[in-house]
């Protein structure tokens, strides 16, 4: 797994960059090679409210719909737009293929866990 | 090749008699601005599209088709013979009620005969399939909440094992969904629900499947729709799985207060292509005057129909497909009493001869000592060791003649292949099915790329499952 090491994980794999009060957030590598083949994404419009700990997106391998969740509260500023027509480049560097830019931070999920502890956590996992 | 690729200008089937009425043209605005491509072609060419497609399918007809969930029980013939009769099929449904009498009694024995096997009180056949029996028990719900004054009923808790159709269902009738992960047994974790529901007045109620996509039947049951009825919510079953307890055990009995049967699961009606669908959704007193549609009343041997006092409306126009509810009280008729609980009792016992077979090889998810009438193998260690997964064995399957269990669900298990061997297979297929299985278990160990590139036998290959949901080319392009 290639762990973006200036992020934070959610449990149910999330990472977040926080910057002040804006935020930005994708999926982890390891939630993209768990998914397989991600063939559609759900994206939210700028302007949007997220809430730290609610599903803000979702995306849909050959396997199954996944929910995704904030890992902040803010208002979207940006969305990846590229996503939505090549879902692929979440599989190909899903580090660089961020979801959302968030602006106007106010909370963050509880129990967001290091790089370190992430990967300790995926490995229970298993 | 496509039957609008073989048309050719001028064929067809049926010679028409030339028009003897004066042709009138209709204004502008109201012709199409571009002809219809209906497919011109000959009776023999027809007929030949078809059992060309028909060969390059798999039915119930051609082999074992264990696709857990979705109850694919052999259709026996009478049932077609039965709903093909003049007095069903030259009908029309706005024909006056003293001319469509048996219609009626159809009518009104299936929703008695269904709702003795689920322990309702009402039914109505409108719903067209098992998702649009959900949502017609959530606006049921709904309704019951709305009347009560109670507008803050908005959440309905679903079992992380549910089908997907349960939450998409949940959302369509305006509601917010609440997942309640299961235990480790695989089944809903009774204090987990306790502490969503304890005093919680926005629950509008619980959807749940017993037994649920593992196979397995929730022992706390009773408790769990409890649970929901103290809080004031109501409690939904999806019958998807019925097949494994009719005439053993009643939703109503255990508790939930609206249900959803699956005829063309449960009531050996064709699925897909062959059917359509109908999803019959039946209720207890307390719900009955929001019911849709209308339903038949008998009064001293003669029949009517009337309308529910707060009635939803209409989910489908007239009765729903009736033809499918006359095939559904045929087979119901055919087993009676007796045949009804000895159909669940042999579609559990196959499943369990089946998983106690396989599990010699196999992980079974959950580890039951018993399943109901379907059951979770998990091709994890597999995935792990040879690098064949679920995908792969199912392929595997495909070149064997049998068409492969359910994949990938439930979501709790990452390599899951459901397995629903249902009643109707005999000893002999399952001994050979199990046979098959073992055998792909043994190619992965020693020829794992053999599966990786299954199937070749098929008379279409491995597709680019991938390619086709990035880029899917759904409908044919006319030059």
């Amino acid at each position: 797994m290639e762990l973006k090491n200036d992020a934070l994980y959610m449990k149910s794999h999330e990472w977040v960059v926080i910057d002040g009060d804006t935020a930005t957030v994708g999926i982890s590598d390891y939630a993209q090679s768990e998914l397989g083949d991600l063939v559609f994404v759900n994206l939210p419009e700028p302007g949007d409210e997220v809430t730290a700990g609610e599903t803000f997106a979702d995306v849909e391998s050959v396997k199954a719909v996944s929910d995704i969740y904030s890992p902040v509260s803010g208002v979207i500023a940006e969305i990846n737009e590229e996503l939505l027509d090549a879902p692929e480049l979440i599989n190909e560097n899903a580090n660089d293929a961020w979801f959302i830019k968030v602006e106007n931070v106010t909370e963050q999920a509880e129990e967001l866990m290091s790089p370190e502890d992430y990967e300790t956590f995926c490995a229970e996992e298993e | 090749m496509l039957i609008f690729e073989k048309s050719r200008p001028g064929r067809g089937c049926s010679a028409i008699p030339a028009c003897d009425v004066e042709q009138y043209t209709l204004p502008d605005d109201d012709m199409r601005e571009s002809d219809l491509h209906l497919p011109e072609m000959a009776e023999v060419d027809l007929s030949r599209h078809y059992t060309e497609l028909a060969k390059k399918a798999h039915g119930v007809n051609d082999g074992f088709y264990p696709l857990g969930s979705c109850t694919m029980k052999y259709n026996p013939k009478v049932n077609e013979q039965m709903a093909a009769l003049d007095g069903f099929t030259q009908i029309h449904p706005l024909q006056p009620v003293e001319t469509v009498q048996g219609c009626l009694q159809i009518l009104k024995e299936t929703e008695d005969a269904l709702s003795a096997i689920t322990g309702m009180s009402n039914f109505t056949l409108q719903p067209a399939a098992g998702a649009h029996g959900e949502f017609t028990g959530l606006l049921l719900i709904k309704a019951y909440h709305l009347a009560n004054g109670d507008t803050q009923r908005r959440k309905i808790i679903v079992p992380d094992s549910a089908h997907g159709t349960n939450p998409a269902s949940a959302v369509m009738a305006g509601m917010e969904v609440i997942n309640v992960d299961s235990d480790e047994k695989g089944l809903v974790d009774v204090e987990k629900l306790r502490e969503v529901c304890a005093g919680n007045d926005e629950i509008a109620g619980l959807m749940l499947t017993n037994p649920n996509t593992a196979g397995l039947f929730d022992p706390n049951i009773k408790e769990i729709t409890d649970i929901i009825h103290e809080c004031g919510g109501q409690c939904y079953y999806d019958g998807a799985n019925l097949n494994a307890v009719m005439g053993w055990a009643r939703p109503g009995d255990m508790g939930f207060d609206c249900v959803h049967l699956n005829l063309h699961k449960t009531f050996s009606t064709p699925h897909g292509g062959g059917g359509p669908g109908s999803g019959p959704v039946g209720c207890k007193e307390h719900l009955a005057k929001f019911m849709p549609g209308v339903y038949a009343v008998e009064k001293d041997g003669v029949y009517d129909f009337a309308k529910a006092e707060a009635s939803l409306g209409e989910m489908k126009n007239f009765y729903g497909n009736f033809l499918v509810a006359v095939k559904a009280l045929t087979y119901i008729k055919m087993l009676g009493k007796e045949g009804i609980p000895e159909a669940s009792k042999n579609a559990v016992l196959n499943a369990n001869y089946m998983m106690k077979k396989l599990s010699a090889v196999y992980d079974i998810a959950f580890k039951p000592e018993v399943c109901m009438h379907e059951f979770v193998m998990d091709i994890g260690r597999q995935a792990k060791e040879t690098g064949v997964t679920a995908m792969d064995i199912a392929k595997g399957l495909l070149d064997n003649g049998i068409h492969p269990p359910t994949m990938y669900f439930p979501l709790t298990v990452h390599e899951a292949l459901m397995a629903e061997p249902c009643e109707t297979e005999s000893k002999e297929t399952l001994d050979w099915a199990i046979g098959v299985f073992m055998e792909l278990n043994e190619i992965a160990y020693s020829d794992p790329e053999k599966l990786h590139q299954a199937p070749v036998k098929t008379p279409v290959t491995r597709l680019d499952e991938v390619g086709a949901a990035r880029h899917p080319v759904l409908k044919y392009e006319f030059e």
